[in-house]
């Protein structure tokens, strides 16, 4: 099984870097609604509990994008007929999948956090970094999950621009609560995790929670 | 096959529900906090609790459905569903009249009740969409199964979550409407949550037997055009 999600993860991969579809327009969007928080709030720099929410709020919308174009190829070039002609277990494909966006989230992170620490952050990104670090991992693990799940369940269906959005912002308010509170200390101006722990336990949870979920579920969408 | 034992059930809960209603008017004493409009706790409170575990029933049935195979599970999950969100619209009123009585504002977000609440109604709204921009009949039971399996896990979740960030902001006692009842209100709200639970269950089944005879009757037509064709 890991060889086969290995297989199908190299070649999203390889259509990844050559189309550059999902991480270059993922970027994009980020960095456009940095600036569009900058002039819809009107402040030049964000601290505290204003700037994790910009921050997260906008990596969640970013990931929407991801979301919606993890299937695409499988959908519009029916690739996925090849899918699911091979012999191979369905929750393989869901492995890949999830690999697959957790890293065109890193990707993103990596120029997005960075991006919003030059642009609007008050309070210096780097003493936040060690510990922001962890908060991001936990929480791409848990969009990449239920990322996944989302966009199998919006495949099929006819108005699947429609869905995908619809499905994942909610389903993500959990994790949105937990990052945004855990990052709300690091990006205020003294700068000291509190509640750290708690709050990472909880991101752990939702991810163990949708991770089982998906896995458990997974095989009974895309079989016909 | 789903009327059976509609008629019996539609009587008690009508005779359930008078009573209910009875109580709340006539025997359950006014608050003495928050004088007469507290009652709307009585329909608020046992809506969203059986609204609530509809939404779980509908996951559970959904579970039962992709085990068995069975197409007439996903019409009862899809049907306890759609009943859990007429509910639940009707939950989201009456919590904004109750708040706005007692606290002034149409809506409060510093109780993560009826916050998370609100997540959770705006998630299973997506169910619609999903359900009917799938064609195929039988892809449609399987993935609104899927999505009712996913929600049904996704609700305690989300109530831990929303309380976590609410406690921490706003640190709350049990208040005046939950932990401790004295008596009577006690009694009447334990039979206003019966009263609900019960017209769930009726307005459950009456759907359903609809939704059967509706099919049947299509099922009956096209034959009925194949044998004149």
């Amino acid at each position: 099984m890991i060889g086969t999600a290995r297989a199908i993860l190299r070649k999203d991969l390889a259509i990844e870097l050559r189309t550059k579809e999902s991480v270059p327009a993922m970027t994009l969007f980020t960095v456009t609604v940095f600036v569009l928080f900058h002039f819809g709030l009107d402040r030049d720099s964000l601290d505290g509990e204003l700037a994790s929410g910009v921050l997260w709020v906008t990596l969640l919308l970013a990931a929407v994008i991801g979301v919606s174009r993890l299937f695409a190829v499988e959908r519009e070039q029916g690739g996925i007929d090849g899918l699911l002609l091979a012999p191979v277990d369905r929750t393989a494909l869901w492995v890949a999948k999830a690999a697959a966006m957790f890293l065109y989230l890193t990707a993103l992170e990596l120029v997005a956090v960075p991006a919003f620490g030059i642009l609007l952050l008050g309070p210096d990104l780097l003493t936040a970094l060690p510990v922001l670090i962890p908060i991001l991992v936990a929480a791409n693990v848990g969009l990449a999950a239920i990322g996944a799940l989302v966009s199998a369940l919006a495949a099929e269906t006819r108005a699947h621009e429609l869905i995908v959005p619809l499905l994942l912002l909610p389903l993500v308010v959990p994790l949105l609560i937990a990052a945004a509170s855990a990052t709300e200390p690091l990006l205020r101006a003294d700068q000291s995790p509190a509640d750290l722990g708690r709050w990472l336990g909880l991101l752990s949870l939702y991810d163990v929670v949708f991770v089982l979920i998906a896995v458990a579920v997974f095989d009974f969408l895309l079989d016909d | 096959m789903y009327s059976k034992g509609l008629k019996p059930l539609s009587i008690a809960t009508v005779l359930l529900l008078a009573m209910a209603l009875a109580l709340v008017f006539f025997y359950a004493p006014n608050d003495a906090d928050q004088g007469f409009i507290q009652k709307i706790f009585y329909v608020h409170v046992p809506l969203a609790i059986v609204a609530l575990c509809g939404f779980v029933a509908g996951g559970v049935m959904a579970i039962k459905h992709l085990r068995s195979g069975d197409r007439s599970w996903d019409a009862r999950s899809y049907v306890a569903i759609h009943m859990s969100i007429i509910f639940g619209t009707a939950v989201l009123i009456t919590g904004a009249i109750w708040a706005k009585a007692s606290w002034g504002h149409w809506w409060v977000w510093d109780e993560p009740v009826l916050v998370s609440f609100l997540v959770v109604f705006l998630l299973y709204c997506v169910y619609y969409p999903l359900r009917f921009s799938i064609e195929d009949p039988d892809r449609q039971a399987r993935y609104s199964s899927v999505f009712a399996i996913a929600a049904g896990a996704f609700v305690p979740i989300n109530f831990a979550a929303v309380r976590m960030a609410e406690s921490f902001t706003h640190p709350r006692v049990l208040s005046q409407t939950g932990g401790s009842l004295p008596g009577d209100m006690r009694l009447t709200f334990l039979v206003c949550i019966a009263a609900v639970a019960l017209l769930f269950v009726t307005l459950w089944k009456l759907e359903l037997t609809a939704k059967n005879a509706s099919m049947q009757l299509k099922r009956l037509r096209r034959r009925l055009e194949e044998a004149a064709a």
